[in-house]
């Protein structure tokens, strides 16, 4: 019905219409799907929360000596220096030297990786410390000094399993509290935690991976990145439901943009108690609406994704497979979830709010022609499964 | 009955300098000023200065007296008892602190935008959202 190349041409004349993914839901129901369809150029969709598998590419220059770093630390966090002289690694989960981590359980795990992360994209100054071999051609055997992100020939976010489809409930079923990356869960199912935008998240809106692919642009915390594979763990073959919406944790995005470029409010360093730190982020997509049927995807609405319950005192840890119980998003987002009889309180870890947000901003950027939609280079795959690790017998 | 006798509850937060954490303030409230005192959290710090998050219970009249002679004892009273603060800006607004707040101080009060409130009168600083929030938002000033 549409093509990218019209929608494109209408959000650079500044006449494209683009509703937020929660905005759409009732436009659909006033105006009937046919004529929504005719008139809805852009759904916008996003998400904020804890996503562990992020981290950063960062690139010094050379210093005077020249120096060849082999082991790093980035205001005390280990950086990975396997990749060339100057190019370092930070990943968002690395805690901060001499943490005492879980040794006092629950640890508090102040500051990792993503913290850095925040500092950096907020413009703050951090920490170099860096040791070497040295060589011929890079003498140099130690370094100490401080940097801010404006000092790097590059900082580029590379976040190889963000934006997961869905994902599981949390609950503990034991008589004692756990901690876990989903929050602290009170003994005997007392509370649940849950981690996504629910109607709002990117690929609960385009279940099958229709408009998003290799290549898609992105908003990523406020700059333009792109989606550059299908992430880690990407598992499209699942139980889904309504509108072919999983139920349970499906497709993942590996996601990279330009920390230079980035928003401060959109990239935040997280410390859970008892499990460790990690970093928040903001990421919004459009979906561009190439037809009715496409546009029906973008309706989906809380009450109709559902969420499958899982006990993380031991079938998590375990991974014996089995599910408590399904809830759906509006349920969750309710504050209370009915689970076979029982009242638990749930909350949340991902912002809905911030959520949001990014979705509002995104749907400006594209009605103000600055934020143009992308025909994918290559489709994310649609059938594959996620294999366990495979151990030795002993 | 006159207003005088009607009794209210107020909540203080006292900070003592090093010099008076050894009187017996609770006692000549309770004794002097027939005050029914709810203590929230008490902590001396290393540098042996005192701070003490109260609720006081009685006529406006005692109260007034009770609170006229703390401070006559160089003992600093904050009445808007800001012990534990909430970070407006550091709040992702992610309500993973809701279901652990026993009081609703924390909350969320429309479930369309999801939007987390603090209501510093409903807080009994009873510090469990400072262990849950991942963003360092909720904090204690002592
Ligand atoms: S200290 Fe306790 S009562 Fe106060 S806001 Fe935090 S959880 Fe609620
Ligand atoms: S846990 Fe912290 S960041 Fe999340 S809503 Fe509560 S105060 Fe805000």
């Amino acid at each position: 019905m549409k093509t990218i190349e019209q929608i494109n041409e209408k959000i650079s004349s500044g006449k494209a219409v683009v509703l937020t993914a929660e905005e759409i839901i009732d436009y659909v129901d006033k105006k009937g799907l046919e004529q929504a369809a005719k008139e809805v150029d852009v759904v916008t969709t996003a998400t904020f929360g804890p996503m562990c598998s992020s981290g950063c590419f960062l690139n010094f220059g050379h210093s005077k000596p020249k120096m060849r770093i082999t082991e790093s630390w980035l205001d005390d966090v280990s950086a990975y220096a396997g990749i060339a002289a100057v190019d370092l690694f930070l990943g968002a989960t690395q805690l901060r030297a001499n943490d005492p981590a879980n040794t006092d359980y629950p640890g508090d795990f102040r500051f990792g990786g993503g913290h850095v992360m925040e500092k950096l994209v907020a413009g703050e100054e951090v920490q170099l410390f860096a040791l070497s071999y040295g060589t011929d051609e890079y003498p140099r055997k130690e370094l100490r000094t401080t940097f801010t992100i404006d000092d790097l020939n590059q900082a580029m976010m590379v976040n190889p399993r963000n934006c997961y489809q869905n994902y599981n409930v949390a609950i503990n079923a034991s008589d004692k509290t756990i901690y876990t990356y989903l929050g602290q869960l009170k003994p005997n199912m007392k509370n649940c935690g849950y981690s996504s935008a629910g109607q709002l998240s990117p690929l609960l809106n385009d279940p099958f991976y229709r408009t998003i692919g290799v290549g898609t642009r992105i908003w990523l915390a406020g700059a333009q990145g792109h989606v550059y594979s299908e992430g880690t763990q990407h598992s499209p073959t699942c139980e889904r439901g309504l509108l072919g919406v999983p139920s349970e944790g499906a497709g993942t995005l590996a996601l990279t943009g330009d920390m230079k470029k980035m928003d401060p409010e959109f990239i935040r360093g997280v410390s859970l108690k008892g499990y460790g730190v990690s970093l928040s982020v903001g990421v919004g997509i459009p979906i561009p609406i190439l037809d009715e049927k496409m546009l029906l995807q973008t309706t989906i609405r809380d009450r109709d994704i559902m969420a499958q319950v899982i006990d993380y005192s031991t079938d998590y840890p375990e991974r014996n497979g089995k599910v408590l119980g399904n809830v759906s998003y509006e349920e969750l987002k309710s504050g209370t979830i009915n689970l076979n009889g029982q009242k638990v309180e749930a909350g949340g870890l991902s912002s809905y709010g911030k959520a949001r947000k990014i979705a509002a901003i995104l749907q400006e950027e594209i009605r103000s022609g600055k934020f143009l939609v992308t025909q994918p280079i290559a489709p994310l795959p649609v059938e594959q499964g996620m294999k366990p690790m495979k151990e030795a017998r002993s | 009955m006159s207003g005088t006798t009607e009794k209210i509850t107020r909540k203080l937060m006292l900070y003592f300098p090093e010099c008076e954490t050894e009187k017996p303030i609770v006692y000549h409230l309770v004794k002097d000023y027939d005050l029914i005192i709810n203590i929230f959290r008490a902590r001396v710090t290393p540098e042996e200065e005192g701070y003490l998050v109260l609720d006081v219970t009685g006529t406006e009249e005692n109260i007034e007296k009770g609170t006229a002679f703390i401070k006559s004892l160089d003992i600093k009273i904050d009445t808007t008892r800001k012990g534990v603060t909430w970070d407006k800006e550091r709040c992702a607004q992610c309500g993973s602190c809701v279901p652990h707040c026993p009081t609703n101080a924390l909350a969320i009060p429309d479930r369309n935008t999801m939007e987390v409130v603090f209501n510093t009168e409903e807080c009994i600083e009873c510090l469990s959202c400072i262990k849950v929030c991942p963003f360092g938002a909720m904090k204690s000033l002592f």
